[in-house]
């Protein structure tokens, strides 16, 4: 079964990757949003899984969008795939510290003191003159080894590095779920006491849930960061995470591939109705989350399970 | 020795607003165990209806004092009927779920509620100052006030007393806090917890609309003023401890006067400044500051 879903999805992959040069280039720029943007959802995901949503996730995102530009802005440093990583780890440690402190809360707490943390770094960047203040400031044109490509050609590189990050960060999630520490989600969400009993830190759990959630985070916000060309404190406010968490909530915590879509179709919705009825933009959002949650509250991915269900037992009532 | 006194007013004029918007979050949030992001609604259509209508009295050239009161009334009009559509047509069917899930319907609510600002008032901003302009300043010493924050801080005070005095001194407010101490047990004995609960969001609305009333003629009423609000509301509620009404007023206190002393002193802190209180507050305290210790269930 797993394997046929790793299967299934690599085939994707390499259809959305071959894809690329017959597409026109504003879809490879949104596609490559999407799937940047899913990566941060995947970390969400992780969080998810024990019950533990961050309104605050746009941290990592604005430290790993920031940490592209600032070392393109201070020693003109470009190579994208360095960059990257480079997003990733700071973000990673950035959550590695805090999680000391985020480790020990749930529930609400956890979501309002990640809000609040995200909340700090706006502030700090917001009021930073040297780094653009609200306006922010642009990041170099990305490079790979040396070559430095323009236009459409820079556009579909970005694209298929974010298919290959997305494809590395599938592989070990979808790893991490079936490992002991992932496979204890489900039961730290229902009782963590009796989790305990068993001999487990659900602290040291949660830590590590909430450091893959920051790589992620950062890896997603260095993409994003290259892609516009543009970082602004903006990517830090609640209202970045509460995207996030709303893109979540839509794809559900079943299935890896499920943030993948979900933040695809966020995007595709978003340039859409943006375009075409701006006023209404946020109350459509707005209604798509209110109505997921009180008939899918399981998310779009149960959708599969539920037709999976189906095809396995034909002939049974569903 | 103006500074301090700058900051000590500044920030009680300051504490003054947040408690009023923090005690209705907190109120339904010890009450229901429901964080209110909708709450920032209830304070964005508070100051539209404020600024609606001062427009009516100004031109109705009516008598400050009355179009004020007026102001106010219309507003937690508006946001009581928001309360009751929202408690009885939507939170009643969530109820039992999650504690994060419905943060996440009220979000929706919200992120619905930010368009339907849109629809009914348009996309210019309101300037609603005319009460600001006709209370007039007064000096005291060196220090210039308007007559307008001593308003405000006596309108928090009254609402910081009123809040008290009813939970400990009338029957509904001894029968909320049997509720909010132990819902189960309340409801064991005979208490009609869901018309508690309607009344408690009720007046947790109202209030957020009567924050957004007194701040309607300080501010430029816009889109996107619930946005900010909730997220101060939401740092002032877990300085003092969720829950707690003495702790969303010791919060906005601590809120308000870090806010203004950095104001004064550091002018580039000053969005910083709140939310690391906050963060410090909670590394100290994890829970807040006014907060029953709470036992592990198994």
């Amino acid at each position: 079964m797993q394997a046929g879903a790793q299967w299934v999805g690599g085939l994707l992959l390499l259809v959305a990757a071959a894809a690329a040069p017959f597409l026109p280039n504003w879809v490879v720029s949104l596609a490559t949003i999407a799937f940047a943007n899913a990566l941060v959802v995947l970390g969400l995901v992780v969080l998810w899984r024990v019950g533990l949503v961050s309104f605050g996730q746009a941290l990592y995102y604005c430290i790993g969008a920031y940490a592209v530009a600032l070392m393109g802005r201070w020693i003109g440093f470009t190579d994208a795939i360095a960059l990257v990583l480079l997003g990733g780890i700071v973000a990673g440690l950035t959550a590695a510290g805090i999680g000391f402190l985020l480790a020990r809360y749930r529930e609400i707490f956890f979501a309002m003191l990640s809000l609040a943390l995200s909340m700090i770094l706006y502030g700090v960047l917001v009021k930073t003159e040297s780094l653009g203040s609200t306006d922010g400031f642009s990041v170099l044109t990305p490079t790979f080894f040396g070559y430095a490509p323009h236009g459409a050609q820079l556009s579909r590189a970005l694209y298929w590095l974010t298919l290959a990050i997305d494809a590395i960060a599938a592989l070990f999630v979808g790893l991490y779920f079936r490992s002991v520490a992932g496979a204890l989600a489900a039961p730290i969400r229902d009782n963590e006491i009796r989790v305990e009993f068993l001999g487990v830190s659900v602290t040291s759990i949660i830590h590590t849930k909430v450091v893959i959630a920051g790589v992620l985070g950062g890896l997603g916000g260095a993409l994003a960061a290259m892609t516009i060309g543009h970082v602004d404190p903006a990517m830090a406010y609640w209202t970045t995470s509460g995207g996030f968490v709303f893109v979540t909530v839509l794809a559900g915590s079943g299935y890896v591939a499920a943030a993948f879509i979900g933040s695809l179709v966020f995007e595709v919705v978003r340039s859409f109705a943006v375009d075409v009825m701006p006023q209404l933009w946020q109350m459509t959002l707005g209604s798509v989350l209110l109505l997921t949650i009180l008939f899918l509250p399981e998310g779009l991915g149960s959708l599969v399970s539920r037709l999976k269900r189906r095809v396995m037992k034909p002939g049974t009532a569903p | 020795m103006l500074t301090a006194s700058a900051i000590l007013t500044d920030g009680l004029v300051y504490a003054a607003y947040l408690f009023i918007v923090a005690v209705g979050l907190t109120l339904i949030f010890g009450v229901m165990k429901i964080l209110n992001v909708t709450h920032g609604s209830f304070y964005a259509f508070g100051a539209y209806g404020a600024a609606t209508a001062v427009g009516i009295y100004t031109n109705g050239d009516w008598n400050a004092a009355l179009g004020f009161v007026f102001m106010l009334g219309l507003a937690m009009a508006i946001g009581l009927i928001m309360g009751i559509i929202l408690e009885r047509g939507l939170l009643r069917l969530v109820y039992g779920k999650d504690e994060v899930v419905i943060v996440l319907v009220t979000y929706a609510t919200f992120l619905i509620l930010e368009d339907v600002i849109g629809l009914i008032w348009g996309t210019q901003s309101y300037g609603a100052y005319q009460p600001m302009i006709s209370a007039g300043n007064i000096e005291i010493g060196e220090l210039v006030l308007s007559n307008y924050d001593i308003v405000l801080v006596v309108i928090a005070a009254a609402v910081a007393f009123a809040a008290y005095w009813s939970l400990k001194y009338t029957r509904y407010g001894r029968l909320l806090t049997t509720v909010i101490y132990d819902r189960e047990t309340a409801a064991a004995f005979g208490i009609n917890v869901t018309l508690v609960y309607t009344v408690t969001f009720l007046i947790g609305a109202a209030l957020g609309a009567l924050g957004g009333a007194v701040m309607a003629p300080k501010i430029s009423v816009t889109l996107g003023i619930g946005v900010e609000v909730i997220v101060l509301a939401f740092a002032v509620v877990a300085i003092g401890g969720m829950g707690s009404i003495e702790g969303a007023l010791v919060g906005a206190l601590i809120v308000g006067i870090c806010r203004a002393a950095a104001v004064h002193l550091m002018p580039q802190i000053e969005l910083f400044v709140v939310y690391g209180v906050m963060a410090l507050v909670l590394v100290a305290r994890p829970y807040g500051l006014f907060v029953r210790a709470q036992p592990r269930k198994i």
